[in-house]
């Protein structure tokens, strides 16, 4: 099988979930809301995004240093010609970086951006998918054969981009906008773009054909109201768990920009791929400059991933007991 | 003329690959202004695909409809898409067997009684709400302010039916089809159901074509009967003739199968042996004779002529059943 092709079955996957024509909604959902409480995997992910998003929005304000001045620098600590960086001490809890600044402030204040990106490009992936998806999926399930052939331009313009390996998609996003913070958060929302389109298409399919809606039908609802009042809201719940499970990825990726010198032009501003970046050249004298951003990245991506999967587990009929 | 006049229904489904179904074939009956006629037959004999036809609900890919459903003198099969929309739940509604999955499970039942009420009344805000709780009210949901903030998993099964029902009745329709609205529903409950579409239509004048596979339950309400048997009409007659004297086997074994507390001491039930798929194709003769107690070696010769007798009894058997069913 092909990628593209693995990665559509993954997507379609998820979507069928919301077709689980047995359960209703409410209680699906708080079924699901119980089931993961009682997972470990969800509480551990929870926690450690909960302290993630409480120093991002928090940490600015208590960092013990200014994260963009180099203080090492003017007191003669820091050399980093001569490869003299000096590491963990008292007063600097993770030593200085090639610059003289203080290392564990910009860790703190590069949280902010890392979460700010990743909600961001997230939210622009979500917000055009839904478009996309939800207009094709409805004209699919309620139109006729215009319906069809809308639904099939629409999807066969996302799997374009579905084909495309999501950096290469990235970079060239990046390439033709220009470099900006803003043009990352779009490049790596758009990768999202053909995933959330499909999840919501496939879920609005599956429930265009239940009995709910042949009953609203019956009571001469009109199309767009169908779509809007009673698939959307039943479509929802993979999409979701899909955002969750993209804020690990969009992470991962906005870094990867920046470590590929493609993220915010303004260096100054701390964050955390940058500083992935910045640590190549130290790797000898001092790898923790690169081990710490690391880790966070890793950390966070894995604190969104574990929570999306425990939701997508919880929401699974199949996979329940 | 009939408020609603379904002739020659046929609806065969043809997807590519697959066999031909004719789930409906050629079925004709009538339905007057503010009566209630019963169309019976087993499960799978084509009852929802027939009212699925009228009301224009098929799926458009794969189905071939033919023949007229000529509603207030509209062909309702002929009819475009955007004109059906008004129709539907403003002239015509309808009600389906299974309430919990008929309503919206993420929706509150209030705004789904609304929304009928803007679509067709032209209802806003507090206006609409007020309506919609007096509708409920109206069908027999005790406190229906609260009722109007929950959410279909929230009523009972008889509620949600009651709900559907103030939905359906919302426009007071001229035409009002329940497939099986009881079906789903536990025996007291259903007696309760029946009882209150008796009230509603009597009250309000609207036509029920009522739809089941249990003919003892409904039959005291229809006044006249039509019998399906796989996709066709095998007998039709008003109730108190066909009460009289059933010439099908069919529906001597329908009627048959269902213990009466008046039947006189010693009359032996008759079930219905075999199962609906033990159909032969009606171009072969009768699609019942595989499972006929009656039956002979011209049934099939090929299909059998629907025969009308005097007092409007139509009944599409070579071999029928004559002598009434208390002599024997
Ligand atoms: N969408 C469909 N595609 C193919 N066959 C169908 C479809 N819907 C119903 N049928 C067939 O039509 C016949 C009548 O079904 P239906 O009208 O639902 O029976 P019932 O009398 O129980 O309501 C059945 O044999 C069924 O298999
Ligand atoms: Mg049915």
């Amino acid at each position: 099988m092909t990628l593209t092709g693995r990665k559509k079955e993954k997507i379609d996957r998820l979507g069928e979930l919301a077709g689980a024509p047995e359960e209703s909604g409410q209680s699906l959902l708080r079924e699901a809301f119980k089931r993961l409480r009682r997972n470990p995997a969800a509480i551990a992910g929870a926690i450690i995004l909960g302290l993630f998003v409480l120093i991002a929005l928090f940490g600015p304000f208590l960092v013990p240093h200014d994260p963009v001045e180099p203080i090492g620098v003017d007191n003669g600590e820091v050399r980093s010609g001569q490869g003299i960086i000096p590491g963990i001490s008292g007063e600097h809890w993770l030593g200085y970086d090639h610059q003289g600044r203080d290392e564990f402030s910009r860790m703190i204040v590069g949280a902010r951006q890392t979460l700010w990106v990743g909600v961001v490009a997230t939210f622009f992936g979500l917000a055009v998918g839904s478009l996309v998806g939800g207009l094709a999926g409805a004209s699919y399930g309620l139109g006729g054969k215009w319906g069809r052939r809308l639904d099939g331009f629409l999807m066969r313009t996302v799997d374009i981009l579905l084909a495309m390996p999501s950096l290469l998609l990235a970079v060239s996003i990046v390439a033709i906008l220009g470099r900006s913070l803003l043009s990352v958060m779009i490049a790596v929302g758009m990768v999202s773009v053909p995933v959330f389109a499909r999840l919501l298409r496939g879920s609005m399919i599956a429930q265009s054909s239940s009995d709910y809606v042949l009953a609203a039908t019956a009571l001469g609802v009109k199309r767009n109201k169908i779509a809007l009042s009673h698939l959307l809201p039943n479509s929802l719940a993979p999409v979701l768990v899909q955002a969750t499970l993209t804020l690990a990825t969009a992470i991962i990726e906005a870094a990867g920009l920046s470590f590929l010198g493609l993220g915010n032009p303004d260096s100054a501003a701390p964050e955390w791929g940058v500083m992935l970046a910045d640590a190549q050249g130290f790797l000898d004298v001092r790898p923790g400059l690169a081990i710490y951003p690391a880790v966070g990245i890793i950390i966070t991506a894995l604190g969104f991933t574990l929570l999306g999967e425990a939701m997508r587990e919880a929401l699974d009929p199949k996979l329940r007991k | 003329m009939a408020l609603l006049e379904v002739k020659d229904l046929s609806v065969v489904f043809a997807r590519k690959g697959e066999r031909e179904v004719r789930a409906v074939d050629g079925v004709s009956f009538d339905v007057d202004a503010g009566e209630v006629v019963g169309l019976v037959g087993e499960s799978g004999c084509g009852k929802s695909v027939t009212s699925l036809a009228i009301m224009g609900l098929l799926p458009k890919r794969g189905v071939r409809v033919s023949g007229q459903a000529t509603f207030d003198g509209m062909n309702l099969l002929q009819t475009d898409e955007r004109t059906l929309r008004d129709i539907r739940g403003r002239d015509v509604a309808m009600i389906f067997q299974d309430p919990l999955s008929s309503l919206n499970p993420v929706v509150p039942i209030g705004l789904q009684v609304t929304e009928v009420l803007t679509r067709h009344r032209g209802m806003k805000g507090e206006a609409a709400k007020k309506e919609a709780a007096h509708l409920l009210e109206r069908v027999g949901i005790p406190d229906p302010t609260r009722r109007l903030k929950e959410y279909p998993h929230q009523l009972s099964g008889g509620m949600r039916q009651r709900a559907l029902i103030a939905m359906a009745v919302a426009c007071a329709p001229r035409l009002l089809i329940a497939d099986e609205p009881t079906t789903a529903l536990d025996v007291t409950i259903q007696a309760q159901i029946l009882e209150l579409l008796k009230d509603l239509v009597r009250d309000s004048g609207t036509a029920l074509l009522m739809i089941t596979h249990d003919l003892g339950v409904v039959a005291g309400m229809c006044k006249s009967i039509n019998v399906l048997y796989a996709g066709r009409r095998v007998e039709s007659a008003p109730r108190r003739v066909l009460f009289a004297q059933r010439h099908h086997p069919y529906t001597v074994g329908l009627l048959g199968s269902i213990p009466r507390l008046d039947a006189p001491k010693g009359e032996k039930l008759r079930p219905i042996t075999g199962s609906v798929r033990d159909v032969l194709p009606w171009a072969e003769g009768c699609a019942f004779a595989p499972r006929c107690f009656n039956r002979v070696d011209r049934c099939v010769d090929g299909p059998p002529e629907l025969v009308w007798t005097a007092a409007q009894h139509g009944y599409r058997c070579v071999n029928p059943v004559m002598e009434a069913e208390t002599a024997k």
